[in-house]
């Protein structure tokens, strides 16, 4: 067995700076002692590649094993430079202008507490808060929720982002549900190819439909004049991922707004031709980062005492795979954000990417447990009890204490 | 190898006969699939809807004439009141009080929050809206509740051939869900001739094709100057109820009808000849005389000169044909084998039109088993089977509304008389399959599922092949697993 002690690691997490405290008496403030927590989780589905969000590019094994998805300190494949160690994906611009506003942090090697490799398991154990699947009657978020003192549960009802709530806020705490604007939203560019590649195997005549359909919007897309033309990667799904976002912020910026949203964003499950500056993943990130900055644009006042969490249901493997991706994995990132975080720093018990360092030989090892993250925020932002979070909220986790100064 | 046959033969008994397999219901069907679909035919009174049953089409009407008066008080007391200042709420107060609540299950729902006591009560919604709803809800339910769905096949396809459309005005509104329910469902098993007359005699129908003001030339003379006939009924009964088009009536013959079929009105709000919205026979209104149509002559008999010409078009050998080639197109093929139309027009002329005849002879045939499946599936069929395969339990008809609307098939909205299309090319175009993928990703965030390839063998069972079970397993989430289970050429297509 490993150790999972590793203090004196380098890469623990660093005291955090005085100059913090003296944001809770900055002028701009209107009521000092009423601090207005708001928390917002960001599920990623498909099983986000830790390895590439925020590339350990320090770690000596990282190169070869990440082979042509590898990024570098400089040159032509150079991320975004977060402690000197780890690095930030190029497409996390805005990410990264927070992290040096100390306002964001990236926690690695982490996973929940699920070790298989199954999307849909993973989700249910990353969203319900239960150690193991098949329970998904309500979410943890949903659970913090009801657990809030009654003084709060007023103005601190829920929201959940999108057609339908991700599970994380479901369940009998009410919450809100706002969708984009726009009848029925259309697919994922992702949901759409597996379907055209099935189409092309199974149904060449319906393939050929669809095929045109999907043409015919990228063309529309693309055409000059339009907002997408403009920015370098065509507007659809980055644009998507940045509306969700801003209606979420401003509904959660209203004085008797709700105070803790949840959206999820899919199509992180990069088998194939994952990319790396550019490409799949990379886009997906560029609509992530573009959350991040539509959040803290249009929360306005609200951003100080806002903290994102970004999580997904497992890592990749650390070793791209025969078709230029990664398969499914074990440790991954959570990228935390937010005017009331403790930011610019990178959380994390690093175990290496030394072969015999891997989770079964092929994975990040994972070094921390996701829910002493997600137990740290809701204590620091919603004054939770550890009790009510080991018990309630993520069940049957008594050993795994709240993560400490994760909130300024 | 009977078993993996009769599996098969389950699939196609619930996909082209039927609204889809719910779990378990391949393995129930799979020792006698044919036999499963007649037993729903010969059950009785299955294409009835009842305990609960929206408001019968009267009551509808009482209730929508009630709803205009009180609208009409309003505006009235509206227009002499001072006005009144109204604060302007915040912008994201307006999005908030225009955001759904989400319940346990996911479903939005737009019951308003409780801690916001000042807000002014939101305006009723019409009645002719509430009706409408109701009425939508209680098809969705009987669908959902189907054991195989292929009666509600057969509601669906006579309600889309005596087409009328909710989007003419309040009144069809009001009457159309009532025309389904009280002159459609309980005749489809019966004579043809009784649907016909069913049909042609329902407000909903009259007043679609504006027969309630077509007064006969002669009727009363001097009384009503400047009015006349409308051929509008009487052409569409021909060319699209009975006979068909191109058949051989001729001009002469619509023009004949409409005279036949002047005083076949709706009783109005203020009516004290009849109900308020329930078919009125308009004595002063008819055209007097015989009338001579496809060479027969029909007597003065008042209301029933039309019935008595109704009979006859319904047991004409054009109408026999017509029905049949629409049926096994519906069902079979865009282009249907020649022999199986004869088949079900022989069957239509010897049974004197008993519709549940023809439907088990089509059940029956071969040829209606073996063809391949080509089509595919209408929208509607695709939402409810949608639903039935993820044992959806939707708490109102929001998502079926919404969903038939962004797939081109608005309920009882076709674009004209002759109904939705029913041929595939119109449903599996370019933009008609993008829809339906949007619709899917959107549908799988609702119609959810533990185990997506178990709901995958459930509903398509061992027709499944390689390609789609592959794809369903590699999804990355569950949602995306149960929308390209969704979108899979086996669930598509029947």
């Amino acid at each position: 067995m490993r150790s999972r002690a590793g203090v004196s690691s380098a890469r623990r997490a660093q005291p955090r700076p005085e100059s913090f405290a003296a944001r809770d008496s900055s002028p701009c403030q209107r009521t000092p002692q009423a601090r207005d927590p708001r928390l917002v989780v960001i599920i990623l589905r498909g099983a986000l590649d830790g390895l590439s969000a925020a590339p350990p590019i320090g770690d000596p094994d990282y190169a070869d094993l990440h082979g042509d998805l590898a990024f570098a300190a400089s040159g032509d494949r150079a991320a975004l430079p977060l402690d000197g160690y780890f690095f930030a994906h190029p497409a996390l611009g805005a990410f990264k202008r927070l992290y040096d506003k100390r306002q964001a942090a990236v926690v690695h090697a982490v996973a929940t507490g699920y070790r298989d490799r199954s999307h849909f398991d993973g989700q249910d154990v990353l969203e319900s808060g239960y150690p193991s699947p098949g329970r998904t009657e309500s979410g943890w978020l949903n659970r913090a929720l009801s657990a809030l003192p009654a003084s709060r549960a007023g103005a601190s009802h829920g929201l959940g982002v999108g057609a339908i709530a991700p599970l994380v806020i479901r369940g009998p705490a009410p919450a809100l549900g706002w969708a984009p604007p726009g009848g029925v939203a259309p697919a994922s560019g992702d949901l759409a190819q597996r379907v055209l590649d099935l189409y092309n195997h199974a149904d060449p005549a319906l393939g050929q439909k669809l095929g045109e359909a999907l043409m015919a919007e990228k063309v529309a897309a693309e055409a000059p004049g339009t907002a997408a033309a403009k920015t370098p990667h065509p507007g659809g799904p980055v644009e998507a991922m940045r509306v969700a976002a801003a209606g979420a912020a401003r509904l959660i910026a209203a004085p008797d707004g709700p105070r803790i949203a949840a959206l999820a964003y899919d199509g992180f499950d990069t088998h194939f031709n994952e990319g790396a500056a550019q490409g799949y993943l990379a886009q997906r990130l560029q609509g992530l980062d573009a959350a991040f900055d539509a959040l803290e644009t249009n929360l306005g006042d609200a951003w100080k005492d806002t903290v994102v969490a970004a999580i997904t249901e497992f890592g990749r493997t650390a070793r791209v795979n025969g078709t230029h991706g990664t398969d499914h994995g074990t440790a991954t990132v959570a990228l935390l954000a937010g005017g009331a975080l403790a930011g610019g720093r990178i959380i994390a018990d690093w175990p290496s990417l030394k072969p015999a360092s891997l989770y079964e030989g092929r994975d990040l090892y994972p070094t921390m447990d996701l829910r002493g993250v997600l137990k740290g925020l809701l204590a620091d932002q919603f004054g939770l009890s550890q009790k009510t979070l080991a018990g309630a909220i993520f069940p049957d986790s008594g050993a795994i204490a709240p993560m400490k100064g994760l909130v300024a | 190898m009977v078993i993996g046959r009769n599996q098969a033969e389950a699939v196609t008994a619930f996909n082209r006969f039927g609204l889809g397999a719910r779990p378990g219901d391949l393995e129930a069907a799979a020792a006698d699939p044919r036999g499963f679909l007649l037993e729903e035919l010969w059950a009785a009174n299955a294409a009835l809807i009842h305990d609960p049953a929206p408001p019968s089409g009267l009551m509808a009407f009482e209730a929508y004439y009630l709803d205009q008066q009180q609208q009409r008080a309003r505006r009235m007391k509206a227009a002499m009141a001072p006005p009144r200042v109204a604060a302007m709420p915040a912008a994201a107060q307006v999005a908030l009080s225009m955001a759904p609540a989400v319940t346990a299950s996911g479903a939005t729902s737009t019951a308003p929050s409780e801690d916001k006591p000042a807000k002014p009560e939101p305006p009723k919604p019409p009645a002719e809206q509430v009706l409408f709803r109701a009425e939508a809800e209680a098809r969705m339910r009987k669908q959902l509740q189907a054991r195989v769905g292929f009666v509600e096949r057969l509601v669906a396809f006579w309600s889309n051939h005596f087409a009328v459309s909710v989007a003419k005005s309040n009144e069809l509104r009001v009457a159309t869900g009532p025309f389904e329910r009280e002159a459609i469902r309980p005749n489809i098993l019966g004579k043809f001739s009784a649907l016909l007359r069913a049909a042609e005699s329902h407000p909903a129908i009259i007043l679609y094709l504006d027969n309630q003001n077509s007064i006969g030339p002669d009727a009363a003379p001097g009384k009503f100057a400047g009015r006349g006939l409308n051929e509008n009924l009487a052409r569409e009964i021909l060319e699209l109820h009975t006979l068909g088009v191109g058949s051989g009536y001729t001009q002469a013959d619509v023009t004949e009808l409409a005279r036949v079929l002047t005083g076949w009105s709706v009783a109005g709000p203020d009516s004290e000849a009849g109900q308020p919205g329930a078919f009125l026979f308009k004595p002063n209104w008819h055209e007097p005389g015989p009338r001579k149509l496809l060479g027969k002559t029909y007597a003065e008999n008042g209301v029933d000169q039309g019935r008595a010409a109704l009979d006859d078009l319904a047991r004409h050998p054009a109408t026999a044909r017509h029905i049949a080639t629409k049926l096994a197109r519906h069902f079979v093929a865009d282009n249907p084998p020649a022999d199986l139309v004869d088949a079900l027009a022989r069957k239509f002329i010897d049974s004197d039109g008993d519709l549940a005849v023809v439907a088990s002879t089509l059940v029956s045939d071969d040829r209606a088993w073996s063809a391949k499946p080509t089509k595919i599936r209408t929208p509607f069929e695709f939402v409810i089977g949608a639903a039935r395969v993820t044992s959806f339990q939707p708490k109102d008809a929001n998502l079926y509304l919404q969903s038939l609307n962004a797939l081109g098939m608005p309920l009882w909205q076709p674009g004209g008389p002759n109904g939705f299309s029913d041929m595939s090319d119109a449903w599996a175009s370019a933009e008609g399959m993008k829809a339906r993928l949007d619709l899917s990703s959107s549908m799988a965030q609702r119609m959810r599922t533990a185990d997506p390839l178990a709901t995958l063998n459930a509903g398509l069972g061992a027709t499944v092949s390689a390609e789609t079970r592959q794809a369903v397993e590699r999804a990355e989430s569950r949602e995306q697993a149960v929308a390209l289970l969704f979108m899979a050429p086996e669930f598509q297509r029947r």
